[in-house]
Protein backbone atom coordinates (compact mmCIF):
# COMPACT_ATOMS: atom_id res chain seq x y z
CA UNK A 1 0.00 0.00 0.00
CA UNK A 2 2.92 2.04 1.07
CA UNK A 3 4.84 1.64 -1.82
CA UNK A 4 1.92 2.03 -4.37
CA UNK A 5 1.20 5.62 -3.13
CA UNK A 6 4.79 6.38 -3.06
CA UNK A 7 5.25 5.31 -6.67
CA UNK A 8 1.23 7.07 -7.53
CA UNK A 9 2.61 10.42 -5.95
CA UNK A 10 6.21 9.76 -8.08
CA UNK A 11 4.29 9.32 -10.81
CA UNK A 12 2.23 12.43 -10.44
CA UNK A 13 5.50 14.15 -9.61
CA UNK A 14 7.16 12.77 -12.90
CA UNK A 15 4.19 15.04 -14.69
CA UNK A 16 5.96 17.88 -13.66
CA UNK A 17 9.46 17.44 -14.40
CA UNK A 18 8.09 16.45 -18.08
CA UNK A 19 6.28 20.24 -18.01
CA UNK A 20 9.60 21.55 -17.60
CA UNK A 21 11.27 19.38 -19.80
CA UNK A 22 8.83 19.00 -22.68
CA UNK A 23 9.68 22.85 -24.13
CA UNK A 24 13.01 22.29 -24.31
CA UNK A 25 12.91 18.90 -25.56
CA UNK A 26 11.13 20.47 -28.40
CA UNK A 27 13.52 23.11 -29.04
CA UNK A 28 16.79 20.86 -29.10
CA UNK A 29 14.78 18.42 -31.37
CA UNK A 30 13.96 20.90 -34.00
CA UNK A 31 17.05 23.08 -34.09
CA UNK A 32 19.52 21.41 -31.57
CA UNK A 33 19.85 24.46 -29.67
CA UNK A 34 20.84 23.87 -25.73
CA UNK A 35 18.84 26.41 -23.76
CA UNK A 36 20.32 26.97 -20.67
CA UNK A 37 18.36 29.72 -19.69
CA UNK A 38 14.92 27.57 -19.79
CA UNK A 39 14.63 27.32 -16.01
CA UNK A 40 15.08 30.50 -15.79
CA UNK A 41 12.60 31.32 -18.32
CA UNK A 42 10.12 29.11 -16.07
CA UNK A 43 10.91 31.23 -13.29
CA UNK A 44 10.07 34.33 -15.30
CA UNK A 45 6.93 32.87 -16.27
CA UNK A 46 5.77 32.09 -12.73
CA UNK A 47 6.66 35.75 -12.24
CA UNK A 48 4.46 37.20 -14.94
CA UNK A 49 1.94 35.31 -13.76
CA UNK A 50 1.92 36.18 -10.01
CA UNK A 51 1.93 40.11 -11.67
CA UNK A 52 -1.15 39.83 -13.22
CA UNK A 53 -3.09 37.52 -10.53
CA UNK A 54 -1.69 40.61 -8.49
CA UNK A 55 -2.84 43.48 -10.75
CA UNK A 56 -6.27 41.69 -11.73
CA UNK A 57 -6.80 39.25 -8.49
CA UNK A 58 -7.09 36.57 -11.30
CA UNK A 59 -6.93 33.24 -10.41
CA UNK A 60 -3.47 31.99 -12.30
CA UNK A 61 -5.28 29.40 -13.93
CA UNK A 62 -6.64 32.62 -15.73
CA UNK A 63 -3.92 34.18 -15.46
CA UNK A 64 -2.08 31.78 -17.34
CA UNK A 65 -3.73 32.42 -20.79
CA UNK A 66 -2.69 36.05 -20.63
CA UNK A 67 0.62 35.26 -19.94
CA UNK A 68 1.16 32.25 -22.11
CA UNK A 69 0.68 34.44 -25.26
CA UNK A 70 3.35 36.98 -23.69
CA UNK A 71 5.58 34.26 -23.51
CA UNK A 72 5.18 32.84 -26.56
CA UNK A 73 6.18 36.86 -27.99
CA UNK A 74 8.96 36.56 -25.54
CA UNK A 75 10.48 33.61 -27.02
CA UNK A 76 9.54 34.93 -30.94
CA UNK A 77 12.01 38.26 -29.89
CA UNK A 78 14.56 35.94 -28.15
CA UNK A 79 15.00 34.19 -30.99
CA UNK A 80 14.63 36.08 -33.93
CA UNK A 81 17.35 39.14 -32.34
CA UNK A 82 19.12 36.83 -29.91
CA UNK A 83 19.56 33.10 -30.36
CA UNK A 84 19.53 32.91 -34.59
CA UNK A 85 22.45 35.23 -34.72
CA UNK A 86 24.28 32.68 -32.91
CA UNK A 87 23.02 28.95 -34.26
CA UNK A 88 25.35 27.65 -36.38
CA UNK A 89 27.92 24.33 -36.50
CA UNK A 90 29.67 25.72 -33.50
CA UNK A 91 27.50 24.55 -30.71
CA UNK A 92 29.54 26.74 -27.99
CA UNK A 93 28.41 30.35 -28.78
CA UNK A 94 24.27 29.34 -28.59
CA UNK A 95 25.39 28.03 -25.04
CA UNK A 96 27.27 30.60 -23.70
CA UNK A 97 24.81 32.78 -24.78
CA UNK A 98 22.18 31.41 -22.97
CA UNK A 99 24.09 31.24 -20.02
CA UNK A 100 24.42 34.30 -20.50
CA UNK A 101 20.47 34.86 -20.80
CA UNK A 102 19.97 32.78 -17.57
CA UNK A 103 22.31 35.39 -15.29
CA UNK A 104 20.04 38.08 -16.67
CA UNK A 105 17.26 36.69 -15.92
CA UNK A 106 18.43 36.24 -12.24
CA UNK A 107 19.16 38.97 -11.68
CA UNK A 108 16.63 41.18 -13.31
CA UNK A 109 14.41 39.14 -11.28
CA UNK A 110 16.35 40.00 -7.95
CA UNK A 111 16.23 43.38 -8.61
CA UNK A 112 12.44 43.57 -10.01
CA UNK A 113 11.06 40.98 -7.14
CA UNK A 114 13.13 40.96 -4.43
CA UNK A 115 15.29 37.34 -3.19
CA UNK A 116 11.67 36.74 -1.14
CA UNK A 117 9.65 33.90 -1.89
CA UNK A 118 6.28 33.70 -3.46
CA UNK A 119 3.91 31.21 -4.33
CA UNK A 120 0.89 31.53 -6.67
CA UNK A 121 -2.37 30.92 -5.11
CA UNK A 122 -4.75 28.79 -6.51
CA UNK A 123 -7.75 28.96 -3.73
CA UNK A 124 -9.22 25.76 -1.96
CA UNK A 125 -8.10 23.54 -4.86
CA UNK A 126 -4.81 23.44 -3.97
CA UNK A 127 -6.42 21.70 -0.29
CA UNK A 128 -8.20 19.29 -2.29
CA UNK A 129 -7.75 15.68 -3.08
CA UNK A 130 -9.30 12.33 -4.57
CA UNK A 131 -9.87 9.34 -3.01
CA UNK A 132 -9.64 6.86 -5.58
CA UNK A 133 -9.71 3.61 -3.34
CA UNK A 134 -5.83 1.88 -3.01
CA UNK A 135 -4.52 5.33 -2.78
CA UNK A 136 -5.52 9.40 -2.23
CA UNK A 137 -4.29 12.11 -4.25
CA UNK A 138 -4.38 15.73 -4.30
CA UNK A 139 -6.19 17.63 -7.47
CA UNK A 140 -3.72 19.51 -7.96
CA UNK A 141 -0.48 16.97 -8.39
CA UNK A 142 -3.47 15.13 -10.82
CA UNK A 143 -3.88 18.23 -12.63
CA UNK A 144 -0.06 18.66 -12.83
CA UNK A 145 -0.15 15.12 -14.58
CA UNK A 146 -3.24 15.76 -17.10
CA UNK A 147 -1.79 18.53 -17.95
CA UNK A 148 1.97 16.87 -18.75
CA UNK A 149 -0.42 14.16 -20.47
CA UNK A 150 -1.89 16.81 -22.80
CA UNK A 151 0.88 19.11 -23.30
CA UNK A 152 2.95 16.34 -24.73
CA UNK A 153 0.04 14.88 -26.78
CA UNK A 154 -0.97 18.43 -28.40
CA UNK A 155 2.82 18.99 -29.24
CA UNK A 156 3.13 15.52 -31.31
CA UNK A 157 -0.05 16.40 -32.85
CA UNK A 158 1.12 19.68 -33.99
CA UNK A 159 4.26 17.85 -34.54
CA UNK A 160 3.31 15.06 -36.81
CA UNK A 161 -0.40 16.21 -38.20
CA UNK A 162 0.14 19.92 -39.38
CA UNK A 163 1.81 21.79 -42.12
CA UNK A 164 3.86 23.82 -39.44
CA UNK A 165 5.03 20.56 -37.58
CA UNK A 166 6.35 19.31 -41.34
CA UNK A 167 7.87 22.19 -41.97
CA UNK A 168 9.97 21.45 -38.51
CA UNK A 169 11.07 18.06 -38.93
CA UNK A 170 11.71 18.88 -42.57
CA UNK A 171 13.90 21.81 -41.04
CA UNK A 172 15.56 19.74 -38.40
CA UNK A 173 16.78 17.03 -41.01
CA UNK A 174 18.21 19.56 -43.12
CA UNK A 175 17.94 23.49 -42.99
CA UNK A 176 19.52 23.95 -46.55
CA UNK A 177 17.04 21.97 -48.59
CA UNK A 178 14.30 23.22 -46.18
CA UNK A 179 15.14 26.41 -47.93
CA UNK A 180 14.76 24.72 -51.37
CA UNK A 181 11.43 24.29 -50.32
CA UNK A 182 10.63 27.76 -49.66
CA UNK A 183 10.74 27.55 -45.72
CA UNK A 184 12.54 30.24 -43.57
CA UNK A 185 14.36 28.33 -40.79
CA UNK A 186 14.84 31.70 -38.87
CA UNK A 187 10.72 31.83 -38.55
CA UNK A 188 10.59 27.91 -38.12
CA UNK A 189 12.69 28.32 -35.25
CA UNK A 190 11.15 31.20 -33.56
CA UNK A 191 7.76 29.77 -33.92
CA UNK A 192 9.22 26.93 -31.71
CA UNK A 193 10.79 28.56 -28.83
CA UNK A 194 7.97 31.01 -28.66
CA UNK A 195 5.23 27.22 -28.22
CA UNK A 196 8.42 26.18 -26.10
CA UNK A 197 7.99 29.31 -23.48
CA UNK A 198 4.19 28.81 -23.70
CA UNK A 199 4.89 25.23 -22.23
CA UNK A 200 7.52 27.26 -19.95
CA UNK A 201 4.30 29.00 -18.31
CA UNK A 202 1.99 26.18 -17.85
CA UNK A 203 4.92 24.59 -16.08
CA UNK A 204 5.30 27.66 -14.01
CA UNK A 205 1.61 27.31 -13.27
CA UNK A 206 1.96 24.27 -11.32
CA UNK A 207 5.47 25.06 -10.25
CA UNK A 208 3.88 28.03 -8.99
CA UNK A 209 1.36 27.03 -7.31
CA UNK A 210 2.82 23.49 -5.98
CA UNK A 211 5.58 25.18 -3.78
CA UNK A 212 7.62 28.60 -3.08
CA UNK A 213 9.58 29.96 -5.78
CA UNK A 214 12.67 32.48 -6.28
CA UNK A 215 14.61 34.48 -8.51
CA UNK A 216 17.12 31.51 -8.21
CA UNK A 217 16.14 28.11 -8.38
CA UNK A 218 15.98 27.92 -12.34
CA UNK A 219 19.00 26.28 -12.64
CA UNK A 220 18.39 23.49 -10.22
CA UNK A 221 14.63 23.18 -12.73
CA UNK A 222 17.06 23.07 -15.83
CA UNK A 223 18.90 19.92 -13.98
CA UNK A 224 15.96 18.06 -13.84
CA UNK A 225 14.92 19.03 -17.27
CA UNK A 226 18.13 18.17 -19.04
CA UNK A 227 17.85 14.68 -17.28
CA UNK A 228 14.35 13.87 -18.23
CA UNK A 229 15.06 14.94 -22.02
CA UNK A 230 17.94 12.78 -21.98
CA UNK A 231 16.29 9.85 -20.62
CA UNK A 232 13.65 9.45 -22.65
CA UNK A 233 15.71 10.08 -25.75
CA UNK A 234 16.86 13.25 -27.72
CA UNK A 235 13.60 14.87 -29.67
CA UNK A 236 10.93 12.23 -28.60
CA UNK A 237 8.45 14.10 -26.70
CA UNK A 238 6.91 10.98 -25.00
CA UNK A 239 10.28 9.89 -24.35
CA UNK A 240 10.23 13.32 -22.45
CA UNK A 241 7.03 12.39 -20.74
CA UNK A 242 8.61 9.04 -19.78
CA UNK A 243 11.79 10.60 -18.42
CA UNK A 244 9.80 12.43 -16.19
CA UNK A 245 8.82 9.68 -14.66
CA UNK A 246 11.54 7.82 -13.73
CA UNK A 247 12.92 10.88 -12.12
CA UNK A 248 9.79 11.80 -10.54
CA UNK A 249 9.50 8.02 -9.06
CA UNK A 250 12.86 7.64 -8.33
CA UNK A 251 12.84 10.54 -6.04
CA UNK A 252 9.41 9.54 -4.16
CA UNK A 253 11.09 6.43 -3.82
CA UNK A 254 14.14 7.62 -2.40
CA UNK A 255 12.08 10.39 -0.26
CA UNK A 256 10.31 7.71 1.46
CA UNK A 257 13.37 5.45 2.92
CA UNK A 258 15.17 8.57 3.64
CA UNK A 259 13.58 12.26 2.98
CA UNK A 260 17.59 13.34 2.47
CA UNK A 261 17.19 11.21 -0.88
CA UNK A 262 14.94 12.19 -2.48
CA UNK A 263 17.29 14.68 -4.68
CA UNK A 264 20.23 12.01 -5.04
CA UNK A 265 17.90 9.09 -5.92
CA UNK A 266 16.92 11.09 -9.46
CA UNK A 267 20.42 11.53 -10.51
CA UNK A 268 21.01 8.00 -9.98
CA UNK A 269 18.01 6.85 -11.76
CA UNK A 270 19.16 9.13 -14.70
CA UNK A 271 22.35 7.45 -14.78
CA UNK A 272 21.88 4.53 -13.93
CA UNK A 273 19.12 4.27 -17.28
CA UNK A 274 22.32 6.19 -18.81
CA UNK A 275 24.60 3.10 -18.23
CA UNK A 276 22.18 0.58 -19.56
CA UNK A 277 20.58 2.76 -22.45
CA UNK A 278 23.24 5.52 -23.80
CA UNK A 279 20.93 6.68 -26.07
CA UNK A 280 18.19 6.93 -23.84
CA UNK A 281 14.93 5.01 -23.90
CA UNK A 282 12.75 5.89 -27.17
CA UNK A 283 15.64 7.26 -29.64
CA UNK A 284 14.46 8.98 -32.82
CA UNK A 285 15.83 6.42 -35.20
CA UNK A 286 17.44 9.20 -37.37
CA UNK A 287 19.97 11.07 -35.16
CA UNK B 1 9.66 32.61 -77.52
CA UNK B 2 10.44 34.71 -74.20
CA UNK B 3 13.02 34.70 -72.24
CA UNK B 4 11.94 33.81 -68.50
CA UNK B 5 15.38 32.98 -67.15
CA UNK B 6 18.35 35.68 -67.79
CA UNK B 7 21.83 34.58 -66.20
CA UNK B 8 24.99 37.29 -66.99
CA UNK B 9 28.44 36.88 -66.25
CA UNK B 10 27.41 34.49 -62.85
CA UNK B 11 30.51 34.03 -60.83
CA UNK B 12 30.29 31.56 -57.31
CA UNK B 13 33.41 31.23 -55.37
CA UNK B 14 33.60 28.54 -52.69
CA UNK B 15 35.84 30.12 -50.20
CA UNK B 16 39.12 31.08 -51.85
CA UNK B 17 38.05 28.40 -54.46
CA UNK B 18 36.65 30.12 -57.53
CA UNK B 19 33.43 27.71 -59.05
CA UNK B 20 32.17 29.50 -61.81
CA UNK B 21 33.66 32.31 -64.48
CA UNK B 22 30.99 34.68 -65.97
CA UNK B 23 28.98 32.16 -67.31
CA UNK B 24 26.30 33.18 -69.50
CA UNK B 25 22.53 30.83 -69.79
CA UNK B 26 19.10 31.53 -71.24
CA UNK B 27 16.30 30.03 -70.47
CA UNK B 28 12.87 30.62 -72.76
CA UNK B 29 9.72 29.81 -71.73
CA UNK B 30 8.89 26.28 -72.56
CA UNK B 31 12.44 25.52 -72.80
CA UNK B 32 14.53 22.44 -71.90
CA UNK B 33 18.26 23.25 -71.59
CA UNK B 34 20.80 20.80 -70.56
CA UNK B 35 24.37 21.28 -68.65
CA UNK B 36 26.60 18.33 -69.47
CA UNK B 37 30.08 18.50 -67.99
CA UNK B 38 32.34 16.26 -66.02
CA UNK B 39 32.76 16.18 -62.37
CA UNK B 40 33.78 19.49 -60.84
CA UNK B 41 32.92 21.65 -64.25
CA UNK B 42 30.59 24.02 -62.00
CA UNK B 43 27.37 22.45 -62.97
CA UNK B 44 25.93 22.29 -59.47
CA UNK B 45 27.91 25.66 -58.47
CA UNK B 46 25.43 26.93 -61.13
CA UNK B 47 22.52 25.45 -59.94
CA UNK B 48 23.38 26.43 -56.22
CA UNK B 49 24.12 29.88 -57.03
CA UNK B 50 20.62 30.13 -59.23
CA UNK B 51 18.32 28.73 -56.08
CA UNK B 52 20.63 31.05 -53.54
CA UNK B 53 22.09 28.28 -51.77
CA UNK B 54 26.02 29.11 -52.97
CA UNK B 55 27.01 32.73 -52.96
CA UNK B 56 26.88 34.83 -55.89
CA UNK B 57 30.29 37.21 -56.10
CA UNK B 58 29.26 38.50 -59.77
CA UNK B 59 26.86 38.72 -62.44
CA UNK B 60 23.35 38.23 -62.08
CA UNK B 61 20.01 36.22 -62.73
CA UNK B 62 16.50 37.66 -63.67
CA UNK B 63 13.53 35.83 -64.19
CA UNK B 64 10.91 37.26 -66.11
CA UNK B 65 12.58 40.35 -65.91
CA UNK B 66 13.28 40.22 -61.89
CA UNK B 67 16.57 40.60 -60.62
CA UNK B 68 16.62 38.00 -58.06
CA UNK B 69 20.45 37.70 -57.65
CA UNK B 70 21.58 37.53 -54.01
CA UNK B 71 17.50 36.96 -52.74
CA UNK B 72 17.80 34.27 -50.03
CA UNK B 73 16.95 30.80 -51.07
CA UNK B 74 13.43 30.59 -49.91
CA UNK B 75 12.61 34.11 -51.34
CA UNK B 76 13.59 32.52 -54.85
CA UNK B 77 11.77 29.59 -54.69
CA UNK B 78 8.51 31.29 -53.93
CA UNK B 79 9.40 33.35 -57.09
CA UNK B 80 8.71 30.14 -58.81
CA UNK B 81 12.03 28.15 -59.13
CA UNK B 82 11.93 24.78 -57.85
CA UNK B 83 15.30 22.47 -57.41
CA UNK B 84 15.48 18.70 -57.58
CA UNK B 85 18.98 18.26 -56.04
CA UNK B 86 21.71 16.63 -56.79
CA UNK B 87 21.35 13.33 -54.49
CA UNK B 88 17.85 13.63 -53.67
CA UNK B 89 17.65 15.47 -50.30
CA UNK B 90 14.45 13.84 -49.14
CA UNK B 91 13.35 14.38 -45.35
CA UNK B 92 14.31 11.52 -43.50
CA UNK B 93 12.09 12.13 -40.94
CA UNK B 94 8.53 12.50 -43.21
CA UNK B 95 6.79 9.94 -45.24
CA UNK B 96 6.42 9.73 -48.81
CA UNK B 97 3.66 12.24 -49.09
CA UNK B 98 4.54 14.36 -46.44
CA UNK B 99 8.32 14.58 -48.95
CA UNK B 100 5.29 15.45 -51.37
CA UNK B 101 3.41 18.19 -49.60
CA UNK B 102 6.08 20.01 -48.23
CA UNK B 103 7.56 20.90 -51.63
CA UNK B 104 3.84 22.96 -51.61
CA UNK B 105 4.75 24.97 -48.53
CA UNK B 106 5.65 28.07 -50.33
CA UNK B 107 2.92 26.90 -53.16
CA UNK B 108 1.80 30.10 -55.01
CA UNK B 109 -1.95 30.15 -56.49
CA UNK B 110 -3.36 27.28 -58.16
CA UNK B 111 -1.42 25.50 -60.23
CA UNK B 112 -1.61 22.25 -62.60
CA UNK B 113 0.31 20.41 -60.27
CA UNK B 114 -1.46 18.58 -57.00
CA UNK B 115 -0.94 15.85 -54.68
CA UNK B 116 -3.22 13.72 -57.04
CA UNK B 117 -1.35 14.59 -60.20
CA UNK B 118 1.76 14.18 -59.19
CA UNK B 119 0.78 10.70 -57.93
CA UNK B 120 -0.65 9.58 -61.10
CA UNK B 121 2.61 10.77 -62.79
CA UNK B 122 4.05 8.63 -60.32
CA UNK B 123 1.92 5.84 -59.25
CA UNK B 124 4.45 4.15 -56.80
CA UNK B 125 4.79 7.20 -55.00
CA UNK B 126 0.41 6.63 -54.10
CA UNK B 127 1.43 3.32 -53.35
CA UNK B 128 4.04 3.70 -50.81
CA UNK B 129 2.93 6.76 -49.30
CA UNK B 130 3.11 5.93 -45.75
CA UNK B 131 6.81 5.15 -46.21
CA UNK B 132 9.19 7.09 -45.25
CA UNK B 133 10.58 9.09 -48.26
CA UNK B 134 14.52 7.26 -47.07
CA UNK B 135 13.10 4.03 -47.16
CA UNK B 136 12.39 3.65 -51.30
CA UNK B 137 14.82 2.82 -54.23
CA UNK B 138 17.23 5.04 -55.70
CA UNK B 139 14.58 5.20 -58.59
CA UNK B 140 11.72 5.86 -56.63
CA UNK B 141 13.00 8.41 -54.48
CA UNK B 142 14.06 10.30 -57.41
CA UNK B 143 10.48 10.45 -58.35
CA UNK B 144 9.84 12.01 -54.77
CA UNK B 145 12.27 14.65 -54.90
CA UNK B 146 10.99 15.45 -58.72
CA UNK B 147 7.21 15.50 -57.33
CA UNK B 148 8.64 17.45 -54.16
CA UNK B 149 9.81 19.93 -56.46
CA UNK B 150 6.38 19.86 -58.93
CA UNK B 151 4.06 20.47 -55.83
CA UNK B 152 5.07 24.15 -55.86
CA UNK B 153 4.24 24.31 -59.38
CA UNK B 154 7.36 26.09 -60.55
CA UNK B 155 7.77 27.99 -63.32
CA UNK B 156 11.33 26.67 -63.91
CA UNK B 157 12.38 23.42 -62.72
CA UNK B 158 16.09 22.75 -62.17
CA UNK B 159 17.19 19.10 -61.99
CA UNK B 160 20.85 18.38 -60.61
CA UNK B 161 22.41 14.55 -61.60
CA UNK B 162 18.98 13.41 -62.38
CA UNK B 163 20.26 10.35 -63.36
CA UNK B 164 23.36 9.62 -60.81
CA UNK B 165 23.74 6.03 -59.72
CA UNK B 166 20.67 4.82 -61.22
CA UNK B 167 20.09 1.98 -63.79
CA UNK B 168 19.44 2.60 -67.19
CA UNK B 169 15.88 1.07 -67.42
CA UNK B 170 15.09 3.47 -64.33
CA UNK B 171 16.54 6.48 -65.90
CA UNK B 172 14.57 6.09 -69.08
CA UNK B 173 11.05 5.91 -66.46
CA UNK B 174 11.74 8.98 -65.00
CA UNK B 175 12.79 10.87 -67.81
CA UNK B 176 9.52 9.51 -69.64
CA UNK B 177 7.67 12.29 -67.40
CA UNK B 178 9.44 15.32 -68.91
CA UNK B 179 7.12 16.07 -71.45
CA UNK B 180 3.97 15.89 -69.01
CA UNK B 181 6.09 18.09 -66.94
CA UNK B 182 6.86 20.59 -70.37
CA UNK B 183 2.89 20.30 -70.89
CA UNK B 184 2.22 21.77 -67.32
CA UNK B 185 3.95 24.56 -68.48
CA UNK B 186 7.17 24.79 -66.56
CA UNK B 187 10.44 25.10 -68.21
CA UNK B 188 13.35 22.87 -67.11
CA UNK B 189 16.94 22.71 -67.33
CA UNK B 190 18.96 19.67 -66.43
CA UNK B 191 21.98 18.67 -65.09
CA UNK B 192 23.55 15.45 -66.71
CA UNK B 193 26.61 13.81 -66.70
CA UNK B 194 25.11 11.21 -69.06
CA UNK B 195 25.27 13.03 -72.59
CA UNK B 196 23.00 11.08 -74.57
CA UNK B 197 20.10 11.49 -72.05
CA UNK B 198 20.80 15.56 -72.16
CA UNK B 199 20.75 15.33 -76.46
CA UNK B 200 17.23 13.39 -76.29
CA UNK B 201 15.54 15.76 -73.81
CA UNK B 202 17.04 18.70 -74.19
CA UNK B 203 16.08 21.86 -76.97
CA UNK B 204 19.44 23.74 -76.15
CA UNK B 205 22.69 21.80 -74.84
CA UNK B 206 25.74 23.58 -72.90
CA UNK B 207 28.65 22.04 -72.06
CA UNK B 208 30.71 23.28 -69.04
CA UNK B 209 34.06 23.17 -67.84
CA UNK B 210 36.58 24.55 -65.41
CA UNK B 211 33.37 26.65 -64.22
CA UNK B 212 32.98 28.23 -67.94
CA UNK B 213 30.62 27.06 -70.54
CA UNK B 214 32.33 26.03 -73.70
CA UNK B 215 30.55 24.86 -75.91
CA UNK B 216 26.56 25.99 -76.74
CA UNK B 217 24.31 24.56 -78.88
CA UNK B 218 21.06 22.57 -80.41
CA UNK B 219 21.72 19.10 -80.19
CA UNK B 220 21.03 18.59 -83.83
CA UNK B 221 23.88 21.29 -84.54
CA UNK B 222 26.58 19.93 -82.21
CA UNK B 223 28.84 16.73 -83.00
CA UNK B 224 29.56 13.74 -81.11
CA UNK B 225 33.50 15.33 -81.12
CA UNK B 226 32.30 18.95 -80.49
CA UNK B 227 30.63 17.21 -77.39
CA UNK B 228 33.48 15.10 -76.30
CA UNK B 229 36.05 18.04 -76.67
CA UNK B 230 34.41 20.26 -74.74
CA UNK B 231 33.56 17.38 -72.05
CA UNK B 232 36.65 16.16 -71.85
CA UNK B 233 38.52 19.54 -72.53
CA UNK B 234 40.87 17.67 -75.19
CA UNK B 235 41.11 19.01 -78.73
CA UNK B 236 41.22 16.50 -81.78
CA UNK B 237 44.36 16.27 -83.66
Amino acid sequence: MMLIDTLAQGLLLGGLYALFAAGLSLVFGIMRLVNLAHGDLIILGAYLILTITTATGLNPFLAVLLAAPVMFGLGWFLQTHLLNRVLGADILPPLLVTFGLSVVIQNALLSGFSADSQKLAAGTIEAQSVDLGIVTLGVMPLLTFASAVAVVFALNQVFYRTALGRAFRATSDDQTTAQLMGIRPQNIFAIATGIALVVATIAALYLGTRANFDPSIGPARLLYAFEAVIIGGLGSLWGTLAGGIVIGMAQALGASINPEWQILSGHIAFVIVLLIRPRGLFPRAND
Amino acid sequence: MTTLLDIAGLTAHYGDFQALFGVDLTLAEGETVAIIGANGAGKTTLMRAITGVAKVTAGSVMLAGEDITRLPAPDIMTRGIAMVPEGRRLFPSLSVEENLLIGAHARRGNGYWTLERVQTLFPILKERRHNPGTALSGGQQQMVAIGRALMSNPSVLLCDELSLGLAPVIIKEIYAAFPQIKASGTSIIVVEQDIGQALRVADHVHCMMEGRITLSGRPADLSRDAIHDAYFGVSHA
